[in-house]
């Protein structure tokens, strides 16, 4: 049966899909996804839609369910990579993703994912500082 | 009554029609001299004439969609479609063919004036004849129109969205006239894709050009401000101007999750700041030298 692999990078997972969706495949990929953010502890979701041209209105409920379950496990989804076309129909759909966070691509995504949980960006920041205060001396 | 006798007493006549014809465009009111020299008017009535009665010559009055007629209508159709770009109006187009009918019944007026009978079957014939004529005229006249219709609407679309890249990462894009849909179609897609092949993060949208905002127009903004932020962008929205504030308000349309700003300028300014940039006076400091 046909899945879509879940990359684990540091905090964060990463999900790229590179096939046209359809419904058991994205249910499963929302089952999988979560099963992985709560064995992992993740703390944010990545998803690469950029090879994805069709979407209908359940793959866009999909990506809102992923969204709302993982921000109740404490894990901030990013969406990147969205085409043009896509765009448009999940507007005309109604389909705003709301709770969503989006960005152009991967690296995009994942800064904003560095912004949206803090963990990393404290402890850059702690490193930072620490320089800062080297830096006089 | 035989048809093929009026025929062929009508090619007989042929260069009195056209004499006839000439004299009463001629001596219209409505002639514009200013869009056709009288020279072209009598080249284009000649061949029309020919045609015409080549035409008939084979006795056929009544369908002017048979094959005999092909080179007529063709002839008709140029003359029309041309009248059509020059700017002729529809009236003067059409009484350019009604009046050939005025010429013909002269003729056979002159022809037939011991025979009421016969003339008034002729004429008959030939009002039937030309009032075909008239209104397939008519058709290539409204079509040579739609055609410029439509070509001018393609054009109002190309040109009214263009995608400007102020900054880097930075995307205007003034939208000029009414939105409708198809309009916000272009405009969304054009965006949306300029986004994609410039990399930017921010797009302002200045509707300062938009002459009025109605909900279904509000209704596009905001759709166009959601796929924006699908894709991943953030989109503001400037040159709103005081009536059409006052407008939105009234209309109790929510633009509250829209960043909007008066102009372009402080827009752009929102835009510095949310990709921490700066814009500084430069030279400052040579004064203070000088001054020193």
């Amino acid at each position: 049966m046909e899945r879509i692999p879940i990359l684990k990078m540091g905090p964060f997972l990463l999900v790229t899909i590179q096939v046209d969706l359809y419904d058991r495949l994205a249910l499963n990929l929302e089952n999988d996804l979560i099963t992985m953010v709560s064995k992992t502890g993740a703390r944010g979701v990545l998803i690469d839609i950029s090879a994805v041209t069709i979407v209908d209105s359940f793959m866009g409920r999909i990506l809102g369910n992923i969204a709302s379950m993982s921000r109740i496990m404490d894990a901030e989804t990013v969406v990147v990579g969205m085409q043009p076309a896509v765009a448009i129909t999940l507007v005309e759909l109604g389909l705003t993703l709301q709770g969503v966070h989006t960005a152009l691509n991967v690296e995009r995504g994942m800064d904003l994912l560095y912004k949206k949980t803090d963990v990393l960006l404290d402890q850059n920041q702690e490193e930072e500082e620490e320089a800062a205060e080297q830096d006089p001396e | 009554m035989d048809t093929n006798t009026t025929a062929r007493l009508l090619l007989r006549k042929k260069q009195d029609i056209l004499v006839n014809w000439m004299e009463n465009q001629l001596a219209d009111d409505t002639l514009r001299d200013d869009l056709i020299s009288n020279e072209e008017l009598n080249k284009q009535s000649e061949e029309l004439l020919d045609g015409l009665l080549k035409a008939v010559s084979h006795g056929n009055f009544e369908n002017i969609y048979s094959p005999e007629y092909e080179q007529t209508l063709d002839t008709l159709g140029d003359i029309s479609i041309t009248r059509a770009r020059q700017g002729f109006s529809p009236r003067e187009t059409n009484l350019y063919v009604l009046s050939l009918k005025q010429a013909l019944t002269d003729v056979l007026e002159q022809e037939h004036l011991n025979d009421p009978a016969l003339l008034y079957k002729e004429v008959i014939l030939i009002n039937k004849l030309l009032d075909n004529l008239s209104i397939a005229t008519f058709e290539t006249y409204l079509k040579g129109r739609e055609e410029v219709i439509l070509r001018q609407t393609d054009e109002l679309n190309e040109i009214s969205t263009p995608v400007i890249r102020v900054w880097d990462g930075i995307l205007a894009l003034p939208i000029i006239g009414t939105l409708d849909s198809s309009r916000t179609q272009i405009v969304m897609e054009n965006l949306l894709q300029e986004i994609v092949n410039t990399g930017s993060s921010i797009a302002i949208l200045d509707i300062s050009g938009v002459p009025a905002v109605d909900s279904l127009v509000a209704q596009h903004l905001i759709k166009t401000v959601s796929a924006t932020r699908l894709m991943g962008a953030e989109c503001i929205i400037s040159g709103i101007r005081a009536e059409i504030a006052q407008t939105i308000v009234h209309l109790g349309i929510d633009l509250s999750n829209i960043r909007t700003k008066s102009t372009l300028a402080s827009a752009l300014q929102i835009a510095f700041e949310m990709l921490n940039l700066q814009v500084r006076k430069t030279g400052q400091t040579s004064v203070t030298k000088l001054l020193r």
